[in-house]
């Protein structure tokens, strides 16, 4: 018996790695925690790509990652000066905190 | 054999590292369980002959956007309790059930299908096809994807001007500290 590990094998770690940041998204309080979250599911889509791409035998998988990482990046850069500048005025990284927004 | 091997070891430790995100009440200790999520998710992508993309998420993941977070829990303080107060009834249990049977979902399917869903056009294919080089990249980066690379080109501009403006941005001194005070 010989196990092979296809695409579908990462897939599934994949999809297990999303659900983890997608429970942690609707668990946790702390924004900071909540945008490691999103990296989490991020990195999920990417690791799918990667897989689906080598299933698929072509490298658009891997090109697609590089546009996701970009996007990543600009996201973190952007939401931690959100996070930054909201601590300077109420001194907490909660987001219940935040309700106050909605006026 | 030595993929199996590989497989299970990172895939476990990816896993470990997820848990330890949403579990640690310390994001010190988030933020180290994802470095670990990262790597072990970089050691993958080299399993899938992915390795310029292994290189970038170490370089750009593990290197820039954790450092980034890390500085970023330092500077508003780690040494604070999170609010664990439920502003919805029973957020938590149901956020949890919810997970879980996302989880199992994954778990019942895999269990079921054996991951039939996907072509295993891997085995008969060619591993040269997909082997991921920077040349092998670059020559469909730069003809074929080289409106979204402009695109990404643009984003990235507009980000770092946004968060400039962000940073820089200050109101008057009275006014905050009227806000402080609570009035």
């Amino acid at each position: 018996m010989s196990l092979v590990v296809t695409s579908g094998w990462y897939m599934t770690l994949a999809a297990v790695l999303f659900a983890l940041g997608a429970l942690g998204i609707l668990i946790r309080r702390n924004a900071l925690v909540m945008f490691m979250c999103i990296e989490l599911m991020l990195n999920a889509v990417n690791l799918t790509f990667v897989a689906a791409g080598r299933a698929l035998g072509n490298l658009d998988g891997q090109l697609a990652v590089f546009f996701v990482l970009v996007v990543a990046a600009a996201e973190v850069v952007v939401g931690l000066a959100i996070i930054v500048a909201i601590f300077r005025r109420r001194q907490s990284a909660s987001v219940d905190e935040l309700s106050e927004l909605a006026g | 054999m030595v993929e199996l091997v590989v497989f299970v070891l990172m895939g476990g430790g990816a896993l470990a590292g997820g848990v330890t995100v949403i579990k640690a009440r310390n994001p010190v200790y988030s933020a180290m369980g994802l470095l670990g999520t990262l790597f072990a998710i970089a050691v993958l992508y080299v399993m899938q002959l992915a390795h310029f993309v292994a290189a970038v998420q170490v370089i750009v993941y593990a290197g820039a956007v954790l450092t980034l977070f890390l500085f970023v829990i330092m500077m508003v303080g780690v040494d604070k309790e999170e609010d664990v107060r439920e502003t919805i009834p029973h957020q938590r249990r149901l956020a949890l059930a919810l997970g879980l049977i996302a989880i199992g979902i994954v778990v019942s399917l895999v269990a079921r299908g054996r991951f039939a869903w996907v072509p295993v056009a891997s085995a008969a294919a060619d591993p040269q096809a997909t082997n991921g080089t920077v040349q092998a990249l670059a020559e469909p980066m730069f003809t074929d994807w080289v409106l979204a690379f402009e695109a990404t080109a643009l984003l990235l501009t507009i980000a770092a001007a946004g968060t400039i403006a962000l940073a820089s941005f200050r109101r008057p001194v009275a006014d905050t500290a009227a806000e402080r005070t609570g009035v």
